[in-house]
């Protein structure tokens, strides 16, 4: 715990306190943290001391620069400012020293440093933070808050507000990851060509998981966490040019940007839920969809699909519908199907199923979906009542259609989603009264992927 | 870096080894670990029939009894030690073991190193 404060305490957080002027260099200063750790943690193989002396060399950058001007390598300079940080506080304590000495000829052994890059600042090491910080050792939840903190360089109190969760409990899964990497000795290493199909896939859902939290917030009043998922998005940048044959890569930042293009129209001025048939599609994000539409071609070409990639061809195909009813259904549904090969799942099946009602009529989605009734998965997961809800609707069967609601509305997180599931009820209450007026019109789409995983399309 | 293997078996066969893997398995497992130089110690423990526990109370008496029998799923069958660089070094060797497979499973545990 006394590591984790000192460690805080040098951290530029951007407190209230803080000059708004401070703050904006200290966001500049993000993407360089990261690099710098990871050159840091491959010099001395210690997380901790990295962190400390990465957080003093940029204090000190913030206290030397405006005066003396900004270094022509910043990046050079903290790393050297870094490393005399490191060497003084190693002489202070020699048994420590002692076993950094071993750990690094061991390392150097195993993984010998990379060339500096021609451009002469700091060479790009981060690669292996990503894999050390999504380690299949670590916990699920603390891989994306240790991710969080070493790689977007945000502090455990930042980490914390976009988790929902109190400091305190952030600051223990950080700590308890980096005791782990500690004493278990994780290493900070990118696994061999033979490893990485079995370990990207756990990088790439660590940032996936970022990204969804963001995206979807699980509980709480706000509906989007913007920051979270442009968090996502700069990370995924950072491993698509690290990695740049991987096609999966591709395919998840593809996913992420045809996503995040429509973050505008997903809700109403009053934070309510846009469903997708009733979003101004004027003000998606047409840059951000062309160049997830590139990356979704290097995801699919040069051999068999990924699943990222799969889901960013779904995402791709709605993005560049003018309407729900151009929106091309068979070849979604096909997608779905390849889909669901890759990744059997009752989500998957849902999403599908609501593709199907979309092609042939909401009785074939209906039957799909009832298929679907006993998945253990589905029991708590509001998309599917609320998906069986609106093609219920759809058929005019309105008594079952308000249970399938209710239901909806006892699983559903956030309160946008509630919001929205009320108004859905409210529109054929009154006729399951026995009233003749029929209020609202019939969804013409079912909602129930909204908020899921695929439902992002 | 030292790490213990501890070798759990899930379903106990005939002779009171794990089910899945046979003693040539074992043989062969034990010649890798020890020709690639990292073998620090290793047991394979008695059938768990012949286990018998000890407890000392707070007046000093001490309690002996029969058993533990397994309550769980999984009974400890043995155990390696070995010395290798890193967690993932020491994950695949656990992997590699006989006892990783079907319904055993093998838990690595680093040991606690007092003089760093």
């Amino acid at each position: 715990m006394g590591d984790e404060q000192r460690a805080e305490f040098g951290t530029p957080v951007a407190t209230s306190q803080q000059s708004p002027a401070r703050a904006s260099v200290e966001a500049v200063f993000r993407e360089e943290r990261g690099r710098l750790l990871a050159s840091l943690v491959r010099r001395f193989g210690d997380l901790d001391l990295a962190e400390e002396v990465t957080s003093e060399a940029v204090e000190a950058a913030l206290v030397h620069w405006p005066g003396a001007g900004v270094p022509a390598k910043p990046g050079a300079w903290l790393l050297t400012t870094a490393r005399r940080k490191a060497v003084d506080r190693l002489r202070r304590d020699q048994a420590y020293a002692a076993r950094l000495a071993i750990l690094q000829t061991e390392m150097e052994r195993a993984d010998p440093a990379p060339p500096a890059d021609a451009g002469g600042d700091l060479p790009d090491e981060r690669l292996q933070m990503f894999f050390t910080c999504s380690h299949p050792a670590l916990a699920a939840e603390d891989r994306v808050a240790i991710t969080l903190r070493c790689l977007a360089g945000l502090t455990t109190p930042e980490v914390a507000r976009a988790f929902l969760v109190p400091p305190a409990t952030m600051a223990q899964r950080i700590v308890r990851a980096k005791k782990k990497i500690r004493e278990a000795r994780i290493p900070f290493r990118v696994p061999g060509a033979d490893e990485l199909p079995e370990r990207l896939p756990g990088v790439l859902q660590v940032l996936y998981s970022v990204f969804t939290e963001g995206y979807a917030a699980s509980s709480g009043p706000a509906l989007q966490r913007l920051d979270l998922a442009g968090e996502a998005i700069r990370l995924a940048r950072i491993l698509r040019r690290l990695l740049p044959a991987e096609r999966e890569v591709a395919g998840l930042l593809a996913l992420m940007l045809l996503v995040h293009a429509r973050r505008e129209a997903r809700t109403g001025p009053d934070g309510a839920l846009v469903l997708l048939d009733d979003q101004d599609r004027t003000r998606w994000d047409r840059p951000m969809i062309e160049e997830g539409r590139d990356l979704v071609v290097c995801a699919l070409r040069g051999g068999p699909p990924g699943p990222y990639g799969v889901q960013a061809a779904i995402a791709a195909l709605h993005d560049e519908a003018a309407d729900l009813a151009t929106t091309d259904w068979p070849q979604l549904v096909a997608l779905y199907d390849v889909l669901l090969a890759l990744t059997p799942s009752p989500v998957v099946a849902l999403n599908r199923a609501v593709a199907v009602a979309m092609r042939d009529g909401p009785l074939a989605g209906l039957a799909l979906l009832d298929g679907l009734a006993d998945e253990r998965q589905l029991q708590t997961y509001h998309p599917y009542p609320a998906a069986r809800g609106d093609l219920l609707h759809r058929l005019g069967r309105l008594p079952e259609a308000a249970e399938a609601y209710r239901r909806a509305l006892e699983l559903a997180g956030t309160e946008p989603e509630r919001a929205h599931l009320r108004s859905r009820l409210d529109a054929i209450a009154p006729a399951t009264h026995g009233t003749q007026r029929s209020f609202g019109r019939p969804p013409s789409r079912a909602s129930g992927p909204e908020g899921s995983a695929e439902a992002m399309h | 870096m030292k790490y213990m293997l501890l070798i759990n078996a899930g379903a106990i066969g005939e002779s009171g080894g794990a089910a899945e893997c046979t003693v040539e398995d074992w043989m062969a497992y034990d010649k890798e670990v020890k020709d690639a130089g990292i073998f620090v110690s290793g047991e394979s423990l008695a059938d768990l029939v012949t286990a018998t526990a000890v407890r000392v109370g707070e007046d000093g008496k001490r309690t002996i009894t029969d058993g533990p029998f397994a309550e769980t799923r999984e009974v400890l069958g043995g155990f390696y030690v070995i010395d290798v660089p890193d967690l993932d070094v020491a994950l695949d060797w656990a992997a590699r073991c006989p006892g990783a497979r079907g319904s055993g499973s093998i838990v690595v545990r680093p040991i606690a190193d007092f003089d760093a």
